[in-house]
Formats: structure tokens, sequence, C-alpha cells
């Protein structure tokens, strides 16, 4: 039986197949990379090169300022070329770090095993993960280190591992559990030993059979992990959702995962943290998926940060057709690019290039009819017919008072209209709105 | 591929990108040709004038809706199909051998007072099609209720099987001692004594509106919509269920036979309840917006159809009840309200 959050929620096609069975290739190395030092949720830290500087493979170049805030390191051996501002693929703009290629890899191709994480300590073993800069790959990038500090007082008794990835399109994890499994399960174990939990569960939607087969027969007798097979349903990987789903457990509106004793990593992560502690390698690169019509190779492809969109592009043999649009991330939440030139970051996890076959039109929308769909499909208890009114009639504190402040903005009721209304996309404008006028006052 | 060309082109949006396929046209449309078989079938077993009814009130909503729409300065809207599916409900639930002014004159009170007078769609106060019947039915009461036996053009005798029970029950003042179905074969129509069976009433074989006689063929399009999501359970399931509580339960009393012995088949395969259920009060403007709100919604409906049809004037209450929930509506919106996940009351 699958797990599942619950009766809400959609159901969209999720054109996995393009490249669920590729498996992950190794691109080539860029002359030049381009770094953003804000990859991160948090305060954006402090660039500790210059101009000119020859830097090292994994060398750090920007320190985390505070503890909400992450390392960033070179994902090239080369020297500083320049130090300029850039569009991310956010949209927003983001200080970078220009590095051309030369020199001598001394992380990549090397086989470096350190194997006496045994013997370090709790306090060790989160020290080097913030020093290596991981945060989450899933999409948030909130600093992982932050996420593992279980302040006193609270006791986390449950490690979720969500290899749900319920974005359509996105396989990365999916060939990482595959292909990545005894890594996945080493970086588990080091997770343990820092958070010492009573159950460790690893939650994947049900149209990843092959990995959850896979990891069934791993850790058959082996390790006390349970693999649990979830509904595939969107936003079944979101992280209150997936708690819901495994452990029957509800994290009220304010509260964190730890305050109900759970904390969730995503399957890139947790390799992340493995290749950190185990292959002494910071977070300098990504697994991502390069996928829709408009690209002639769709592929999984493991790539530096900082190369550029079209490096990757590239990399996939160019465009196949007249391309619409060029998204970074998944299609419910991530972001349209406006060109090629904004680097890959830690959270991006995918590219895909939209022809008219996938584009739908987000102009055409119509008069609300009542239907109630986005009432069904909002798996975070939401009325998003009745808050976008609100919004749109400047009745802010109504929209408050509907919980605006509680959505996660997973897209499912933009999604699920039959009237094409950009009802998350009126939510996004409303947060900001509200926190400008009644939040920042009070 | 030279990338500098591609760049221009590239459209910027918020996400999400990728969109539903169902669209308001398309539900309305769908729901227009999933409604066809019925109407068909009342159009094979009453004849083409009843044929002619269905399609004159089709074309006068669709021109009361142009109309409208100019006069207001609108862009005009008819290919979303909503005027085209009032006009064909309208007419499935007109009698066969109405005078054609009727539909004509519901139509455009439906389209132009009760929708376009409000805003249009989405704004509407009550089921368009709905509104339009009961009007045509307060208005032209008898012509509303002159029913025609399947198979014969010019008879205008023959009553519904509600209706002949609703006079066969005043006629004998109650305490027959028998069912609703062996009181119909009593009767002297001919008729009613052969044809009165479960079986008979299920396919069609009746007297009635146009569109409501073939449950069967209505329950197959309402299954097919069911599976689409086009409509959804909550109405229909809470809508039949109370009637068929309450008839149940209560509805032996009108015949002598106590409580816990009325036929609650009868009742779900007679009138326009299957009809009315299934595609009238499930219009997603007129309902309201959460689950709990639609079983109330259904509860309601199902209340009022039993008390018209057990105590009222009327032999069936399937449009007044759907006509007084729909008002209802925005009231029961209001009240229901869910609670986001993981939401608690904030401790004063």
């Amino acid at each position: 039986m699958n797990k599942s959050f619950g009766f809400r929620g959609i159901h969209p096609e999720d054109y996995k197949h393009l490249t669920n069975k590729k498996a992950i290739e190794n691109t080539d190395v860029p002359n030049v990379v381009y770094i953003p030092t804000i990859q991160h949720i948090g305060a954006p830290p402090k660039i500790v090169v210059n101009v000119g500087q020859i830097v090292e493979e994994g060398q750090l170049i920007a320190e985390a300022d505070g503890f909400i805030s992450a390392n960033v390191h070179s994902s090239i051996p080369g020297k500083v070329i320049a130090i300029e501002e850039r569009y991310i693929t956010t949209g927003k703009k983001s200080p970078v770090i220009v590095i051309e290629l030369n020199g001598e890899f001394k992380k990549t191709g090397r086989n470096i095993i350190l194997d006496d994480w045994h013997s370090m300590s709790k306090e060790a073993l989160l020290k080097k993960i913030k020093d290596y800069g991981i945060v989450g790959l899933g999409g948030a990038t909130f600093p992982t280190h932050v996420k593992l500090t279980i302040p006193q007082g609270k006791k986390v008794d449950t490690l979720i591992i969500n290899g749900a990835e319920c974005e359509p399109f996105l396989t990365c994890d999916h060939r990482l559990m595959i292909e990545k499994s005894e890594e996945l399960l080493e970086g588990i174990n080091i997770l343990n030993k820092i958070l010492d939990v009573k159950n460790i569960f690893i939650g994947i939607e049900a149209n990843k059979k092959d990995a959850i087969k896979r990891l069934k027969i791993l850790t058959h007798n082996k390790y006390p992990f349970k693999v649990v097979s979830l509904k595939t349903k969107y936003p079944q990987g979101d992280e209150k959702q997936l708690i819901k789903a495994i452990t029957g457990r509800i994290v009220p509106v304010d509260k964190l995962p730890m305050d109900v004793g759970v904390v969730v990593q995503n399957v890139s992560t947790v390799i992340a943290i493995k290749e950190a502690i185990v292959n002494d390698k910071p977070l300098i690169d990504r697994v991502i998926t390069v996928s829709g019509s408009g690209i002639k190779e769709p592929k999984n492809l493991k790539v530096k940060i900082g190369t550029l969109i079209k490096d990757v592009i590239e990399e996939c043999s160019g465009f196949k057709k007249e391309v619409k649009k060029v998204i970074v991330g998944g299609p419910m939440m991530g972001f349209t690019q406006m060109n090629l030139d904004s680097p890959i970051t830690k959270g991006c996890s995918g590219i895909l290039v939209w022809t008219e076959n996938e584009y739908q039109d987000f102009l055409a929308n119509s008069i609300c009819i009542n239907c109630g769909k986005c009432i069904s499909s909002c798996a975070f208890g939401l009325m998003p017919t009745l808050i976008n009114k609100f919004i749109r009639n400047k009745l802010y504190e109504k929209a408050l008072d509907y919980g605006i402040m509680f959505c996660k903005e997973c897209g499912a009721c933009a999604y699920s209209c039959p009237a094409k209304i950009p009802l998350v996309q009126t939510f996004r404008m409303g947060k900001d709105i509200i926190r400008k006028l009644i939040l920042n006052k009070k | 591929m030279d990338n500098k060309i591609e760049i221009k082109k590239l459209i910027i949006s918020s996400s999400p990108h990728l969109l539903n396929t169902d669209s308001t046209k398309s539900i309305m449309w769908t729901v227009s040709i999933f409604l066809m078989p019925a109407c068909i079938f009342g159009i094979y077993v009453f004849g083409l004038y009843a044929g002619l009814v269905v399609l004159v009130s089709i074309i006068s909503s669709i021109l009361a809706e142009i109309i409208s729409q100019l006069a207001r300065k609108k862009k005009i809207t008819i290919d979303d199909g909503s005027a085209f599916l009032t006009g064909l409900l309208l007419g499935m639930n007109m009698p066969p051998s109405v005078p054609l002014y009727i539909p004509i004159i519901s139509s455009i009170f439906a389209i132009v007072i009760v929708k376009q007078a409000f805003g249009g769609l989405g704004q509407n106060w009550a089921n368009p099609a709905i509104a339009g019947r009961v009007f045509a039915l307060v208005a032209w009461s008898k012509q509303m209720t002159t029913w025609q036996t399947p198979f014969v053009a010019d008879s205008l005798t023959t009553a519904t099987p509600l209706l002949a029970l609703k006079s066969a029950l005043l006629e004998r003042g109650g305490n027959v001692n028998i069912g609703p179905i062996q009181l119909l074969q009593s009767l002297p129509s001919d008729f009613l004594r052969t044809e009165t069976t479960y079986l008979k009433l299920f396919f069609g074989y009746k007297g009635g509106c146009i569109g409501e006689i073939s449950i069967f063929l209505l329950l197959l399009a309402a299954l097919y919509l069911i599976i689409r999501k086009i409509i959804t359970l909550e109405i229909p399931l809470s809508y039949i269920g109370t009637v068929a509580i309450i008839a149940w339960v209560f509805d032996g009393t009108r015949f002598g036979l106590g409580f816990f012995n009325g036929d609650p088949l009868f009742h779900i395969l007679t009138g326009g309840l299957v009809l009315g259920a299934f595609f009238m009060a499930t219009d997603m403007v007129t309902t309201p917006i959460t689950v709990k709100g639609r079983i109330i919604f259904g509860i309601g409906c199902g209340i009022i159809t039993m008390l018209i049809r057990m105590f009222g004037g009327l032999p069936e209450g399937v449009s007044l009840s759907i006509l007084f929930m729909n008002m209802l509506t925005p009231a029961i919106d209001r009240f229901i309200k869910i609670k986001p996940l993981g939401f608690y009351p904030k401790k004063e």
C-alpha cells in the first residue's frame, strides 16, 4: 500500500520517461565558471578571494556570514579573473566570482577515502558539513548544518530521507538512488551518527519502482532503514506532507519539522554529505536533469557549480526546435530564464527546455466559476479561490485570516484551476504586500 | 543552432508552468455532449416536437446571451458552452408537448435576469436552467404539468408517476395499504397498469420531462463525468441518499404502511431526481466550494425534495429544492471554513 498525505493534491503527468533510464554523465569541465555567492537561504557570505588570485579546486572563496549562511567553494582550479554582479537563475542578482580554468584537479577524479569518520565526534561531523558548504539540494537550499543542529530541549526521533521527487520531469534524485545507493546508505549512517534517531525512513514515490526495489534489497537485514513507497502525487515531496504521509505527524503551521521530532533530508543532500565527510569534497558539483521536448538529448548530468546554462545545453547537443521557455528547477516551482547566461547553483535540480509541445498560455485566464478544485488540490488546507478574491480586492487582513502566509507556493491550485486563474502567482504578490503593510508594523 | 535567436523569444512567467488541460470551456462542452444521449432518448420516446422544444430552448439561450453581452458591452462568450448547456438543460426540463413560447421566455429569463444581470458566468446566484424552469412552472403551471404518453404523439392525458400517485392518494384519502408501484398499477389507466415496473422506470418508459426519463442513460453519462472528475460525488450521493433515507423511513406513512416501509427506489427512479442530482445540483457556480459545504447542500436538497413530494401541492420538488439551496450557498460558504494543515487556535 502506497502511503500518502491525504485526499488532496494533484496528479500532473510526470514526463519522467524522458530521462529516468539515462545514467548520470559527467560534463566537460568548462573553461570559465561563474560562481554566485548567494546560493542558499540566509545571510550572503563574504568573498575571501581577490581578482588575480590563484585558487585550487575546492578552495573556500566565500565564507559564511553568521550561523544561517553557507560557505562557497571554487569548483575548478584556476585564476579569479573577475568579481561581478550577474543575474542568477532565480531572477535576482548576486555577486559572482569568475574563475578561469588553470591547474590541476585535486578532488575530481581522485579516489580520496577517509575511513575515520566513525571515530569523529558529532560536533566535528557537523563542523565539516558546515565548512564544506552543504545546503539542501532539493531546491530550498537551506543550510544543512542548521537543520541538523538540534537546539537544547528538543528531541528528534525520526529521520526521513526524501526521495519523493514529485516534480514532473526531474529524475536526478531517482538516478542517484539507483546509481549511488551505497553512498546514500553510508550518508544516512553519518546522519544517524549526528542525530541518533530511532526510526529512519526513505520515502520514494511509487513511479520509481526500480529505486524502491534496489534500496529494499540493499537495506534488507543490513540496515534498520524502512523504504516507504509513496503514492505518486504532487506535492508529496514537500517536507510537511512527507512527514504526514510517513509518520502521521502534523507539523503545526508556525513550527518546524524538528518540533514534532523529525528531520527531513533530500537524497542529493545526503549523498553530498557523504562525499564531504568520506571523500573530503566540498559541495562543488551536483546532478541535474536536462529535459523537455526542446532539448536534443535529454540527460542526467553531473555539473560543476558555476557552469552556465548554455554550456549545459551544449552538452546535451543543443536545442531541437523553437524554444518557448527555459525553466530552471521543476515545472511546478521552477524559474523561467530570460537568457542562458546564468550559472548553475547548488539549488538547481534541472533545466527544462520547452517548446510549444509543453507550453501553455498562462494569460488565457477567465472568470472564477466557483468549482472548488483549487480547494480540493491544496494539500495545506487553504481556500485559494477566496484568498485570491481577497487579495484582488485589497482585503489583506481577510487574506491573512484565511491563512495566506501558510501557503508554500507549490502551485497545485493554479495547476488545477479550469479558469486558469493565476492563483499562486497572486499569493506571492499578496504575501509580499502583507509582509510590508501589516506584519512589519506589528 | 544559434542560441542568440532563441534568447529573444524566451517567455518569462511565474511558476507553475504546467497547467491542467481541463478548462471552463472543455467542462461545459463535455457535460453538454454527455447529456445528449438522454436528451435524444427523450426525443425518440416523445416525438420530434420534443426535439423542437430543446432546439428552441438552446437557440434562445444563446441569442439571449449574445444580446445581453452586447448590451453590457462585454466580450461575447458563447463559445464557452455555458449558454448552450443552460439551454440544453432547460429544454430537457420541459414537458414534451409544451408550447414553444414557454421555453423561449424561460431561456430569456434564465440568461438575462438570472445570469447576465448579476454579472455573467460565475456570478449567477442560481443555476439559470433551474431558475428558468421554476419560473415557467409558476407562470404557466397548467402547460408545465401537461404530460404525454411515451410513443403516443397526441395523447395529453397521461400523468407522470409522481403526479398520478399524488392524485390517487388525494382521491383515496391515504391509508391504501399498498406501496406506490402497486398503487399505480391499480389505477384505471392502461398505461400505468402495465408499464409501472422498476425496470421500465429505470430505462425511461414513462411520462415526464424530455430529458429526465432515462435514468439509465443519465447514470452512464454521470459515470463518465465522475471518472473525468468533472462532477464530484458529494452532492449526488448526499442528495439521493437523503431522499432514499427519508423515503424509506417516512414515506410509508402516506400509504398507511407505517414507518420504515417506504419505497426509496420508486422515489429515485421517478421525477427529475437523477437529472437534478447529477447534472443540475452539481453546477459549479451555484454550489458550495468545500466538500463539507457540498454535503450540507445535498442533504438540504434531499430534505426539501421529500417535503414537497410528501406534503406539497406539487408532485415534484427537485428544481425548487435546488433553487432554494442555491440561494443558501453563499451562507454555507461563509460558515464552512477549512482549517489549514497544522493550524491550531492561538491561546489568548
